[in-house]
């Protein structure tokens, strides 16, 4: 399968043994697109680093952005501004949102039902926007910077954000209506590919992946950071782990995202969008690490530094990476086509396991 | 358990052990030959449990090459950084944490194709990314006349 499978959403290339129509083995073969970030991060500065993470996972790109600003700001222990905090923490969970109604339209569409496409990327539309007034970017953000932020927000946008939500929630019960108890779709997922608790930790899976199989390992609920520690949610588990469990996570998630965004969105406290950061950012000898939630599951950040303004090696340790190789692990057994289906509840980037 | 514990309980399990707390967690250096049968009993331990292989690093250290292991344990929530050692750089050699973390597998794969580490007993040690002739581009004395323009 691949590299040009419409299934795979990206260069990946799954070489499969089968036998009949059963999967024996799977064994993804990735690269097509390795670019190099991490050798390439070593001759970069660390506010330049953060513009080649949203190249990675590009839906999680304001995520992957943080968890950069992060690690700099805790190896030179700089506390931003409450207000950072607040705006840091919308941001993210809009672009969660923004990542899972993808994901639900492309899972509906490997399915073969077209129509989801248009109803998640109608909406997807709405979250694009108000990036785009606040970051001038749409996909490739760049917003948070160590330090803080790269600009304030735009006067519209706590308007736009209401408006959306408030649109939103009458959207996603939509969502339900069309996928969700549709008989050939469940018919193809509910059963399939099951994924232990124990197999999600022993492979390193995290994100809706691994919490549909009971896997507590959401990083906002247990090691909060930003405003999350401020706010009230539910960490969404299911103990069934099966590809149709991976589904109703993602769209409970967004109710949870919804919920994460309206009780901040009033709050943000007045204040400065950035501290002042010297012109050239050095930090002292050492590792450190940050991790992150993103939409796919734990982004990781790796800093070794010998004091110099960049780093001398950098490891982005990428969700998708980790998930995709339990691949055969839950495939093996299952018919070819919920291969699709297993593979499209991973919700894969391919960007982000190349690097 | 605490960091003080977690040093106490680390000091027991392998004596050699250079173990200290760091900027984050606590650092834990063990000797190369020690490595395989002290992680064995990081997952073992109840008490430790040692469970979850968050990220599997190589790093270029001019007269060494270091792995570095990111570790926490989903029962008690602690974290421990595991560092080795190779002994060169010209044939370094480590033992595979495969067999006790599956994940461990591809993160060894990937520091196989980009630092030319070599870990022995690894059940499939193909490069990962690039093809067979390429160099190690993490290392730092990689030179590649052809696709990298240095200013």
């Amino acid at each position: 399968m691949g590299p040009q499978h419409p299934s795979t959403h990206g260069v990946l290339r799954l070489l499969v043994q089968l036998e009949g129509e059963i999967v024996h083995n799977v064994q993804p073969h990735i690269g097509y697109i390795h670019s190099g970030i991490e050798k390439m991060a070593e001759s970069l500065s660390y506010p330049q680093i953060g513009h080649l993470t949203d190249r990675m996972d590009y839906l999680s790109a304001h995520m992957n952005n943080e968890a950069v600003a992060l690690c700099v700001e805790n190896a030179l222990q700089i506390e931003v501004p409450e207000r950072v905090k607040y705006i840091r923490t919308i941001m993210a969970e809009l672009t969660r949102l923004a990542s899972h109604q993808l994901w639900w339209c492309v899972m509906g569409m490997d399915m073969g039902a077209l129509t989801t496409f248009f109803y998640g990327l109608r909406d997807r539309e709405d979250i694009l926007d108000i990036f785009e007034e606040t970051c001038g970017a749409r996909l490739t953000v760049n917003y948070s910077i160590p330090g803080g932020l790269m600009f304030d927000i735009h006067p519209n946008f706590q308007r736009d954000v209401k408006a959306f939500i408030k649109k939103f929630k009458t959207k996603l019960p939509e969502y339900d209506k069309l996928l969700s108890g549709n008989v050939i779709f469940t018919e193809r997922t509910k059963g399939v590919g099951y994924l232990s608790r124990e197999d999600a930790i022993a492979y390193g899976v995290t994100g809706p992946t691994a919490r549909a199989s009971g896997f507590a390992c959401d990083l906002r609920k247990h090691q909060p950071y930003s405003a999350y520690s401020k706010v009230n949610f539910n960490e969404i588990l299911s103990d069934v782990g099966d590809t149709y469990a991976r589904y109703q996570v993602r769209m409970q998630e967004m109710w949870e995202s919804m919920s994460i965004i309206e009780q901040l969105i009033d709050n943000i406290p007045e204040g400065d969008y950035a501290v002042k950061m010297k012109g050239v950012v050095k930090l002292p000898e050492g590792e450190f690490y940050q991790r992150v939630e993103t939409a796919r599951g734990e982004f990781g950040v790796f800093i070794t530094s010998d004091g110099k303004k960049n780093p001398y090696r950098v490891k982005f340790r990428s969700p998708g990476f980790s998930n995709l190789f339990a691949i055969n692990h839950i495939a093996k057994g299952w018919k070819i086509a919920d291969l699709v289906a297993i593979m499209s509840t991973f919700d894969l980037v391919i960007p982000d396991i190349d690097r | 358990m605490t960091n003080e514990a977690l040093i106490t309980a680390i000091g027991k399990k392998e004596a050699q052990a250079e173990t200290k707390t760091g900027a984050q967690y606590v650092e834990t250096f063990v000797p190369l030959a020690r490595l395989h049968d002290f992680m064995v009993q990081l997952k073992e331990d109840k008490d430790l449990a040692f469970d979850y292989l968050i990220c599997v690093t190589g790093v270029d250290h001019a007269d060494h090459l270091q792995m570095v292991y990111h570790l926490e344990s989903t029962t008690h929530k602690h974290m421990l950084v595991v560092k080795v050692k190779t002994a060169d750089r010209q044939n370094p050699v480590v033992d595979t944490v495969s067999d006790i973390w599956p994940t461990a597998e591809f993160h060894e794969r990937e520091a196989f194709d980009l630092l030319g580490i070599t870990f022995s007993n690894h059940p499939d040690l193909r490069r990962l990314f690039l093809d067979e002739n390429w160099g190690f581009p993490l290392r730092k004395d990689y030179k590649d006349d052809i696709h990298i323009v240095s200013r």
